[in-house]
């Protein structure tokens, strides 16, 4: 696919999600009474994707106060919905209602991860935050797509939180040894061959066993931002090198964004990160005046656009910044490198916590 | 000189990072290196293989480590040694220059810590006696021995000493060099602005032949520094007294807190107060009034006013120059905001009625000094009414002391802790009460300054005792 391929495909997205959550036979009644009381019509007005611009910021309240029911668009008003937790590590947890999304996102996401590093059949598992979120059944629902099955062991991120907040360190340090004393019972006894869970995590398994030795080939991992040393010594280091290590950005709100892991060394594993689009589009804008989309190979303030039947989100401006870099002969569309927490070089940012 | 890049040394091992940060010449926008900064992570990783480095170490004599030491200390003061990853050399003048550079300290000032170093590495055997009380060296080779006559066994406490240096103060590094004839290696992580003097110690260590398995540094963010202060088995901080509070009950961590260190004149000499001036002056100013033996409270039975003027005429004569002048005895400071800081402490202590800032009408200028782009403190003497005035018992990172006058009888009841008392007296009665009081660490008796110590009795802490315990043994006759 060429940019300008890619660049008409997204076009059409947006027409397409506009038109779906802006009408009144399939449309979402959130969006049908914004509509009423905007004053425009985002069908009439909204023709490509640089028009996106003309919405206001998506505010996170909006997933806090108002009724996940009226999120849910008129044309699936008869079917149960999933209710997928963000983290809550910053405030309070947004809630986002879901069907069948997860599944698109990571079957996509299947294809691109290498069959050598993430056997077709292979057993997974999971080590992070379960509970409401979202990714518990999406990385289940990877695992059962590639043919395999995925044990589960839960950390609650929000106690993390809580624990470094009141600068009980020893306290998280215990709490991370019983996740990992069950993690590493679970490695070591059972058959499996790749793994997700966050950095932090990881290097903490890889403290007490050695991964790729008890015959972990894959790690897809998330969660929080890393440096390119840190990506660096999880692959070098944490995977010795033996296991392949897949960084990926993402969220219950987006879906997932993935890197190229076979370049990251050639980069100085710096990690960019192309959006699963059409479904989701990630932009770097200048954080003084969000409408404008910053230059290649400079910081800027992460915006995300989601573009599903399921849920529509136009211009979530994330905790994060990130470079605006170009797109690649895989991916023919803006990546995001180097994400960091926003203002990261002005404040302590409790970030990362598991 | 070229801004070098000064690696993580992994066990010896150097490691160039991803994760670079460049120090700045103080007042420029000049590199004056490039540091390599390690995840908290990596550094875990490898506290995990620290016996590997102390297996090294073990391996070798320890009369061996005490020659190596020795030899360490003479090239650490006169040969070219290497600096960074890309094969560029430092002599002992670069040294000076790039630590001037970054950490404000004058070049006078770096020259005697230089020296005093040095001594460090030379007086090693004595250091070890004066820690050990006597101990044959050897008894660490075979595990067992004797002392004077009694059978004594000792095991390390840990397999690393780690160490979170400040940037403010090179002679520091003092407190480590003793543990490589000790046999444990050390873990460092050098303060920002000051990567310049652990490193040329490691590298004239490793010339003058110990493993260089045996020294791990690691320039790192707070939580690479939490993971050394929670994980290593023993660890050196430096800190103020909340810092101390936070581990006063854990056993491997040793913090050097402030000091608060006295200069006491009893009622028996004081009508001799002007015989004493030098020393005070010596003991407030020495090494930019910096150490934690440096004097902060002065306590005199009568003539505070006196004293206080006198003192203050002469510390005022310390001004800041330039810091390749002979003469310069003041440090600016490296981070800039804390001169700031320092002299809104002290100006807010002055809204009392019972302080006075009697340096003020001696010293050209304000207090707070900018000069080539650094921000100094002049010295500063305050007259105290009473021990309940905010600035009678402060401690500052420049020459800064109160006098206050008190009876001698209370004195041990007002003064609280001091690392270091100079106490000038003869009378025995006193005397000896002092030498009974527990919250003085280093009692001189008197006309000593307070900031003339000896390494072969330590002053805060002992490092034998830190990172050995004594185990009691039998061993059956082996047919």
């Amino acid at each position: 696919m060429t940019t300008d391929e890619a660049r008409s495909q997204l076009d059409d997205r947006v027409q397409e999600i506009i038109k779906w959550h802006f009408s009144e036979e399939t449309g979402t009644p959130f969006w049908l009474d914004w509509m009423k009381d905007a004053g425009w019509d985002p069908r009439e007005e909204v023709k490509c994707v640089d028009d996106i611009v003309k919405f206001d910021h998506f505010e996170d309240n909006w997933l806090r106060d108002e009724k996940n029911e009226r999120f849910v668009p008129n044309a699936y008003k008869n079917r149960p919905f999933n209710v997928f937790e963000t983290g809550g590590t910053t405030g309070l947890p947004k809630q986002r209602v879901g069907w069948d999304d997860y599944k698109h996102d990571y079957e996509q996401f299947s294809d691109q991860l290498s069959d050598e590093y993430f056997p077709k059949g292979g057993n997974w598992i999971m080590v992070g935050p379960t509970g409401p979120r979202r990714l518990r059944l999406a990385v289940e629902h990877l695992a059962n797509h590639r043919g395999g099955s995925c044990y589960h062991v839960d950390l609650d991120p929000r106690w993390v939180k809580k624990l470094i907040g009141r600068k009980e360190l020893d306290q998280v340090e215990r709490y991370q040894a019983h996740v990992m004393a069950q993690a590493v019972e679970i490695i070591k006894h059972r058959d499996i061959e790749c793994i997700f869970t966050t950095p932090k995590l990881l290097a903490s398994i890889g403290e007490r066993i050695s991964i790729s030795g008890h015959g972990i080939k894959g790690c897809f991992c998330g969660g929080t931002s890393m440096t390119p040393e840190y990506v660096r010594f999880l692959q070098e280091e944490v995977l010795e090198d033996k296991a392949l290590f897949v960084p990926t950005y993402g969220n219950t709100l987006m879906g997932l964004a993935v890197s190229i892991p076979e370049e990251l060394k050639e980069n100085d594993y710096s990690v960019t990160y192309y959006a699963p689009q059409p479904r989701a589009i990630l932009r770097i804008v200048d954080p003084e005046d969000t409408k404008k989309t910053m230059a290649y190979d400079e910081y800027g303030r992460v915006e995300l656009t989601t573009l599903t039947k399921e849920f529509f989100m136009p211009r979530f401006l994330e905790r994060d910044e990130a470079i605006r870099r170009k797109p690649h002969a895989k991916y023919a569309w803006d990546g995001v490198g180097d994400v960091r927490p926003f203002g990261a070089l002005t404040k302590t940012v409790i970030e990362g916590v598991y | 000189m070229a801004a070098p890049h000064i690696p993580i040394l992994r066990q010896g091992r150097p490691y160039k990072s991803l994760d670079v940060q460049t120090i700045d010449r103080l007042g420029t926008d000049e590199a004056a290196a490039e540091i390599s900064f390690a995840c908290a992570d990596m550094i875990k990783y490898d506290m995990l293989k620290m016996s590997e480095a102390r297996e090294k170490l073990k391996a070798m004599k320890s009369s061996d480590l005490i020659e190596i030491t020795k030899k360490a200390g003479e090239i650490f003061l006169n040969d070219d040694l290497p600096i960074g990853v890309d094969g560029m050399m430092q002599s002992p003048e670069d040294y000076v220059l790039s630590l001037a550079a970054t950490s404000g300290l004058p070049h006078s000032l770096i020259r005697m810590n230089m020296k005093r170093l040095g001594a460090i590495f030379g007086q090693v055997d004595d250091i070890f006696q004066g820690l050990t009380r006597g101990l044959d060296i050897n008894v660490l080779d075979k595990g067992y021995g004797e002392q004077g006559g009694a059978p004594v066994s000792f095991s390390p406490t840990t397999n690393e000493l780690a160490v979170i240096l400040p940037s403010n103060s090179p002679a520091v590094n003092a407190l480590w060099i003793p543990s490589i004839a000790m046999k444990v290696p050390v873990l460092l992580k050098p303060g920002r602005e000051e990567p310049w003097t652990p490193w040329r110690i490691i590298q004239a260590f490793i010339k003058a032949g110990c493993p260089p398995e045996a020294f791990s540094v690691y320039p790192t963010q707070h939580d690479g520094s939490g993971a050394i202060i929670r994980r290593a088995g023993r660890v050196m901080l430096f800190g103020d007294d909340s810092t101390v509070k936070q581990h006063e009950h854990d056993p491997r961590v040793e913090v050097h807190g402030t000091g608060y260190s006295k200069f006491v004149i009893g009622e028996d000499e004081i009508e001799n107060w002007e015989q004493y001036i030098d020393s005070i002056v010596e003991s407030v100013s020495a090494n930019s009034g910096r150490s934690c033996i440096c004097t902060s409270t002065i306590v005199v039975p009568k003539y505070g006013d006196e004293i206080a003027e006198a003192v203050a005429k002469r510390v005022a004569e310390i001004k800041p120059l330039a810091q390749d002048d002979p003469e310069a005895k003041l440090s600016g400071f490296a981070n800039p905001k804390f001169a700031e800081w320092i002299n809104e402490a002290v100006e807010e202590g002055l809204k009392s009625d019972g302080a006075r800032d009697v340096t003020a009408k001696y010293r050209e200028g304000e207090r707070f000094h900018n000069r080539d782009g650094m921000n100094y403190l002049q010295p500063t003497i305050i007259r105290c009414d009473s021990f309940d005035e905010e600035l009678a018992l402060r401690e500052f990172l420049f020459p800064f002391a109160s006098v206050v006058e008190c009876p001698q009888a209370e004195v041990l009841d007002k003064v609280g802790y001091s690392l270091v008392m100079t106490a000038v007296t003869k009378d025995m009665e006193w005397i000896n009460k002092l030498f009974d009081c527990p919250e003085i660490e280093r009692l001189n008796i008197g006309n000593i300054p307070t900031n003339r110590i000896s390494w072969n009795q330590p002053h805060e802490g002992n490092l034998f005792e830190f990172l050995y315990t004594r185990r009691s043994f039998a061993i059956a006759e082996m047919a």
